[in-house]
């Protein structure tokens, strides 16, 4: 039975509530049996499962492309590195040679989901401590880049656009421009964000010295990303086991000091400023030619063999374990996504802080509960 | 554009005329005032929420980079009354578990309080119900009122939820009510009298010698406390939605939820009026020359505008902590409050 739920030795002010799974900052469906005392938080267990959809057995019944609409699904607030994790993966499975102007095309899709995913982060993170301002003007950014993916592959939230060998279909002519418009208005607006949260003396109480992770139980429990770079430590995929044409771009892995919920707000608002630098890059150096994907048989079938592969996506570390029997289908296929990992410290941070404060550490966490339960 | 003053006077007189020559008992007349006060005040106020609402809701649009309500009527005026149509045809659920008397008062209680408070705000040269010479005291203790129906409606609803938020509610109106009351003291100091016609007159037509100047301490702890008092953000503790769902009124749903609703907002209006009235000369002109605009638009002016920075602190910032606010309003605002007595006092003391 559930430790917090044995009212044995439940003192006469201490209550237990059930936040969740409807509650307006659970981001989803997580549900979190609290064990009150007035305001303090004295025990918690998250329950995650509500949004269970078994992604990791349908793939066993998919063809390798088949799968790729699925992996949308897994993070819908960030689905074009979902579909790159996948990519890359069955790429080093089946050692399939990219070409180069798709390798960079993946790379600006994918900074520009980072940025959008931050934005909705952002926004979330300042509802939750109750500004509400700040989430519609994320909102207004994050609309520009949905354009943008709109633009590219037609849909607005589960792109499917990046296949295996390559992506669907070349950039539109009018997507430099408009993506180049739109890098120069953000830098501005990133100021903006920094104005009305980075300096209010509210919001700095309400984040400083707030839900410190450690760094010991960061790296015990997984955690990978931006939360894990708030503790002070430089963890970053795209730096420490490249992947894609990453080492040709020049930036910087921001870190924080203390590992707050405001060293993990600095670390995001710093990587919108490096995902633009690395999207202005790519823009820059991308690369002339016809093909944008790399010629696969009809009937795909990889070699015989497994796979682990692991790329950046905006909440961390998401990587996928391919078992191939030679078939046309998966034999295996688990999914490592960051959520997971990141929701483990959530229970160890926030005992003995106050409700509000568990909204604000949840809200700096940015789990998205579809990619915990899959 | 016409002073009421001198009208309602002639007509009073009139009637006391009438009255006298029909050998009616004056104390008719007397209650029939105070019921035609009553229902105007009362009538004038439900209008005036109607627009706030719609107000609120256009000024966080415009914060916000959008339009807000455009539908309903030229830029949407009409959407309260839209909104409280919806709400009156809303089923009014009451949970099973709930304590069906305190859930049913807790309402009608928070808009009773909200609303009496009025009668001794001086809307004009002469537009007050009551002029109480105890004014400013009968404020403080009727709008202490609400917290009572806060904790009832948190208690009654028998949600663990509410039950939080009436309790941060408690905590936080209690703790507010002392460096609020401290704050009023250094204006009834200045003005020498607790009446609230009385301080608008000690005032005079000239705006630097309103009391938000040699008071500036004392208002700026005014306003915050009785943010505070309002819960307005940054202090909405008790409803913070984030939090507690909804905090007190989680389990209220039609109705009754829309007097909450309208409470929060005559709340709105009454803290901005008394601040109006304490330190931004009330009704009074800011020169003698401009007179000739009336006295009750110069009082709705310049309430309305502090209604607008309520609104404007709202849409701009985020919430405290529980812990955070106690600390703000014992460690900083009380002895703050406390030194600003003490420099009246001297000031007074010196210059009269």
């Amino acid at each position: 039975m559930d430790p917090i739920l044995d009212i044995k030795d439940l003192r006469d002010e201490e209550f237990i509530v059930n936040m969740g799974p409807q509650h307006p900052s659970t981001h989803g469906v997580l549900r979190l049996m609290l064990r009150i005392d007035g305001e303090f938080i004295r025990g918690m267990t998250p329950h995650v499962g509500y949004l269970h959809r078994s992604i990791e057995k349908i793939a066993e019944n998919r063809t390798y492309n088949q799968f790729m609409p699925y992996t949308d699904r897994i993070d819908y607030c960030a689905s074009m590195p979902c579909n790159q994790a996948w990519a890359v993966a069955i790429e080093k499975l089946a050692a399939i040679e990219v070409p180069e102007r798709a390798e960079y095309i993946r790379v600006i899709m994918v900074e520009l989901n980072r940025i959008a995913s931050h934005l909705l982060y952002l926004g979330i993170m300042s509802l939750d401590l109750g500004a509400i301002t700040p989430f519609l003007y994320t909102f207004r950014e994050r609309e520009q880049v949905l354009d943008l993916f709109e633009m590219t592959c037609g849909q607005r939230l589960t792109y499917n656009y990046i296949r295996i060998g390559g992506v669907a279909r070349d950039l539109t002519p009018e997507f430099d421009k408009t993506c180049r418009a739109f890098l120069k208005e953000f830098r501005k607006k990133i100021e903006d964000y920094e104005a009305i949260l980075t300096q209010n003396p509210i919001f700095l109480g309400r984040t400083k010295g707030v839900g410190v992770i450690p760094i010991e139980l960061a790296k015990a429990a997984g955690v990978s990303g931006p939360t894990i770079r708030g503790s002070n430590y430089e963890w970053d995929i795209r730096k420490v086991e490249p992947y894609s044409v990453y080492p040709k771009f020049d930036f910087k892995i921001p870190t924080g000091k203390n590992g707050d919920v405001w060293d993990r707000y600095m670390v995001r608002i710093e990587e919108f400023r490096q995902s633009c630098n690395i999207i202005e890059q790519a823009i820059n150096g991308l690369p002339e030619g016809d093909s944008v994907k790399a010629k696969l048989p009809a009937v795909f079938k990889p070699p015989k063999g497994e796979v682990f592969s692991r790329i950046e996506a905006p909440r961390g570390e998401m990587g996928y374990y391919v078992v191939s029997t030679g078939d046309k289908k998966p034999y295996r296929v688990k999914i490592r996504t960051a959520s997971f990992g990141n929701l483990q410290v959530l229970a160890p941070i926030t005992i003995g802080w106050k409700i509000a404060d568990l909204v604000a550490i949840f809200g700096s966490l940015d789990v998205v509960l579809p990619e915990v339960d899959r | 554009m016409f002073e009421f003053d001198k009208l309602l006077l002639n007509i009073y007189h009139t009637l006391q005329v009438w009255f006298t020559a029909n050998n009616i008992p004056l104390i008719w007349l007397d209650l029939g005032v105070m019921l035609f006060a009553a229902i105007a005040i009362l009538s004038a106020l439900l209008l005036l929420t109607l627009f706030l609402v719609w107000w609120e809701r256009k000024v966080s649009a415009h914060i916000q980079d959008r339009l807000g309500p455009m539908r309903t009527g030229p830029h949407g005026v009409l959407q309260t009354i839209i909104d409280t149509v919806k709400l009156m045809e809303k089923e009014d659920t009451i949970p099973a578990s709930a304590d069906r008397k305190v859930f049913f008062w807790a309402p009608v209680l928070a808009f009773a309080a909200a609303f009496m408070g009025y009668v001794v705000i001086p809307f004009g040269k002469g537009l007050i119900a009551r002029d109480l010479n105890i004014g400013i005291l009968y404020i403080i203790a009727i709008t202490t009122f609400t917290v009572i129906s806060l904790l009832m409606a948190g208690y009654a609803s028998n949600n663990k939820y509410a039950l939080l938020g009436g309790m941060r509610s408690a905590a936080q109106i209690v703790s507010y009510e002392v460096p609020l009351t401290l704050s009023v003291l250094g204006a009834v100091m200045l003005a020498g009298t607790l009446s609230m016609n009385g301080i608008v007159e000690a005032q005079g037509p000239y705006f630097w010698r309103w009391y938000w100047l040699p008071q500036i301490l004392g208002f700026g702890i005014y306003f915050i406390a009785a943010t505070a008092e309002a819960n307005r953000t940054p202090f909405d503790l008790p409803e913070a939605e984030q939090e507690l769902v909804a905090g007190f009124n989680i389990e209220y749903s039609g109705m009754k939820f829309a007097m909450f609703f309208l409470a929060e907002f005559v709340n709105m209006f009454t803290i901005s009026a008394i601040a109006t009235t304490l330190f931004l000369g009330g009704w009074q002109p800011p020169l003698p020359g401009l007179s000739f605009i009336p006295s009750w638009a110069w009082f709705m002016g310049k309430t309305l505008f502090l209604v607008f920075v309520l609104m404007w602190f709202r849409w701009t910032y985020p919430r405290l902590r529980v812990d955070q606010l106690m600390d703000f309003a014992w460690k900083f605002l009380l002895p703050l409050a406390f030194i600003n007595i003490l420099l009246t006092g001297l000031g007074v003391y010196i210059f009269k």
